[in-house]
């Protein structure tokens, strides 16, 4: 089985909040600066990577944002033009439906349309024999995927799409997707997840879901915000102690010490119920003491992110 | 009265929402528990609690069906309920939705052509917004039922709070898709009418989709057709109740920036939308009252406390990381504030332990039933950082 980065594609997931657009661009930037090129989908208009690098929205573009590195955030009513776009090659037809209510109405109201559009333009992007016109060509892809609930019936939209149409373009078309999205030699997952209790139940459900259900291969489950260890058993004793003697600045850092030592611990037995439940090998990330993550912090977590020494 | 209970009084219901990973959850439950507290008889409605909490209150994983709180639980948390009630409900979209479908049903038969419909399944289980109707639904059926004085709602997992909002709109605009199902009756009215111009479009259509797909949403649509009516007056009363003077909208955030932008645009949304909102409350806050003026060395008094010049240099390391965050944490706050004018912005600290049963709960309590910003201040020095 290939290394993560060493896939063509890569999907990183995991519940709301736990940082997901992070890792997904330190992944990216990991990968580009050992020369792959590589692009970053984003694909609920979040425009992350834009804001990290301070740019104009980089829409459904692909739009170079560091040596190696591009970005696209792709709008499903854009990939659905597109897709009509490459399935029609007769032009009467396209303006046809283009103009026609039926069509934008289809558009919006079939369940699972969009998100098969989106998977579909992903897919193109990860073809080395790009179907747009001078598409580039990636030698990774990595989707910053749509939280865990959402992000499961996104996966899954090609396997459901594959047995709701029994012949026709969309049926050939999910179950070309179904396949890429299941062949673990190319695709990889990434579970992204906190050491609180919430997140680790939720990894542990979710990388059962996505091998037994999608039937994608995680390859790894990154743990972020992990606290350092900064004071020993005995350390934190004598903290205890000093901390009832001072008062103002003394006291508060302190207490600050025993608090983040309490934290630390706490995060470390989340950790370890966090491996007994996952096969997937696990990687912890240390939390960034910085008021926002930029480019910088996330350059520097892209040196934790990356390969691993076999 | 003063915090959160000062912005339910006189209400009956009240809307958690947020982006995910806030702590809207357990926010919510600790509202409710803070009402039951005050002797109301509170339901909570949720959709994932933390297995941890949902074990220590009793509660089963799913059943859309509301269980009482164990009333025991209230003294061995220290609490004196005054015959106050907590019950909660763990919410399944799909089984509501399937519910829904055979109340509104006019026969078994159609009933049953909807259920087992492959459009239908899809629809229930991934449509974006069913499960966040299917929130509304409930909250709606237990405030016509009237056995709560106050009901809570966590509300789904979004990435924009705002998708909450659209939820009744988003489906039944799929639901009614009215221009769909005239076209899609192959023999009927709407091919005659639209005559050639539409079978080509059909012809078009089946070559970028393929026929089943769409025999399955044309059947989807007669199927519901029937239906189509009674669930619009459900949606237009549901959405109602979100406008009501007896409705709370509480947005839960963090102190980063990107949540606090969120807030601050649903804020907005919600005044512009003429929705009833309440305030915000801002979870897992490094507090302000931990940033003491820091004395020129700090370190030198470090050491001559704990005895220990290497311990004291990382004890220092420690609280400058922990003030930037809190410097931060209150600058996001007090852009917040601004934005708000008025409005109640409550602050709860970042705990140092994950909250896993009601005496959690009441814990956070101190800090959203808490008078103002003073006591609440106040609180924090007085438990430490979290």
């Amino acid at each position: 089985m290939p290394e993560l980065l060493d896939k063509r594609l890569v999907i990183v997931t995991g519940k709301g909040g736990v940082g997901k657009s992070t890792v997904a661009l330190a992944l990216g930037l990991a990968a580009a600066a050992d020369g792959r090129r590589t692009i970053v989908c984003e694909v609920s208009s979040q425009e992350h990577i834009s804001t990290v690098f301070h740019r104009a929205e980089v829409g459904f573009h692909e739009v170079e944002m560091a040596d190696n590195l591009w970005a696209i955030s792709i709008d499903p009513d854009e990939a659905m033009r597109e897709y009509v776009l490459l399935q029609l090659r007769v032009r009467a037809m396209r303006d046809l439906l283009f103009r026609s209510r039926i069509f934008t109405y289809l558009a919006a109201a079939t369940p699972g349309l969009r998100e098969l559009v989106t998977i579909g333009k992903i897919w193109e992007v990860a073809q080395p024999d790009r179907r747009v016109k001078k598409g580039r060509k990636y030698d990774l892809v990595i989707v910053d995927a749509p939280a865990t609930g959402h992000g499961v019936a996104f996966l899954q939209t090609p396997h459901t799409f594959a047995n709701l149409a029994r012949v026709g373009p969309i049926k050939a078309q999910a179950q070309a997707l179904e396949s890429f999205i299941v062949n673990q030699r190319r695709t990889g997952v990434a579970i992204v997840s906190l050491p609180e209790e919430m997140p680790v139940n939720e990894t542990a459900s979710l990388e059962r879901t996505l091998t037994e259900e999608v039937g994608v291969a995680v390859d790894r489950v990154y743990v972020n915000g992990l606290y350092p260890e900064r004071f020993s058993k005995p350390e934190v004793e004598r903290l205890d102690a000093a901390c009832g003697n001072g008062n103002g600045a003394l006291r508060a850092a302190c207490r600050a010490a025993l608090s983040e030592s309490r934290r630390a611990a706490v995060q470390r037995e989340q950790l370890a119920r966090l491996a007994e439940s996952t096969t997937a090998p696990v990687r912890t990330l240390p939390f960034i003491f910085k008021p926002e993550l930029g480019v910088e912090e996330i350059r520097e977590l892209s040196q934790e992110v990356g390969w691993w020494p076999a | 009265m003063a915090g959160v209970a000062q912005l339910l009084e006189g209400k009956r219901v009240c809307i958690c929402a947020g982006s995910g990973g806030v702590g809207k959850t357990t926010s919510s439950a600790a509202i409710a528990a803070g009402m039951a507290a005050r002797g109301e008889k509170v339901a909570v409605l949720t959709i994932d609690p933390a297995k941890r909490l949902a074990d220590s209150l009793g509660l089963p994983e799913l059943g859309n069906e509301e269980r009482q709180i164990d009333p025991g639980l209230f003294p061995e948390a220290g609490v004196d309920a005054r015959g106050g009630q907590l019950w909660a409900m763990t919410l399944d979209a799909k089984a509501a939705f399937d519910e829904l479908v055979r109340r509104h049903a006019p026969d078994e038969e159609t009933r049953d052509r909807i259920l087992s419909n492959r459009i239908y399944q899809q629809l229930s289980a991934a449509l974006a917004g069913s499960q966040e109707y299917m929130a509304m639904e409930k909250l709606f059926e237990l405030y016509a039922e009237d056995r709560y004085d106050l009901l809570v709602l966590d509300t789904p997992p979004t990435r924009s709070a705002l998708d909450f909002l659209d939820a009744p709109r988003r489906l039944m605009q799929f639901i009614e898709g009215r221009a769909l199902q005239v076209f899609m009756r192959p023999t009927g009215l709407g091919m005659k009418v639209f005559g050639r111009g539409t079978s080509m479009m059909f012809s078009v259509l089946r070559r970028v989709t393929g026929v089943e797909v769409l025999e399955d949403l044309s059947e989807f649509f007669q199927a519901f057709s029937g239906m189509v009516g009674g669930f619009r007056e459900r949606a237009r009363r549901v959405s109602e109740l979100l406008a009501n003077p007896e409705t709370c909208f509480l947005v839960v955030c963090g102190p980063q920036g990107e949540p606090i932008s969120e807030a601050v645009y649903f804020h907005r949304k919600l005044v512009e939308a003429e929705l009833p909102f309440g305030g915000v409350i801002v979870n897992k806050v490094h507090f302000e009252s931990e940033l003491p003026e820091l004395r020129d060395d700090l370190v030198g008094e470090l050491t001559a406390a704990i005895g220990d010049g290497d311990v004291a240099r990382r004890v220092a390391d420690n609280f400058a990381d922990y003030r930037r965050l809190a410097e931060r944490d209150q600058r996001n706050i007090r852009r917040l504030t601004a934005e708000m004018r008025a409005r109640l912005v409550i602050q709860v600290p970042y705990l140092d332990e994950d909250v896993h049963d009601l005496a959690g709960l009441m814990r956070i309590n101190e800090y959203l039933f808490a008078a103002g910003a003073r006591e609440r201040a106040a609180i924090a020095a007085d438990a430490g950082p979290g």
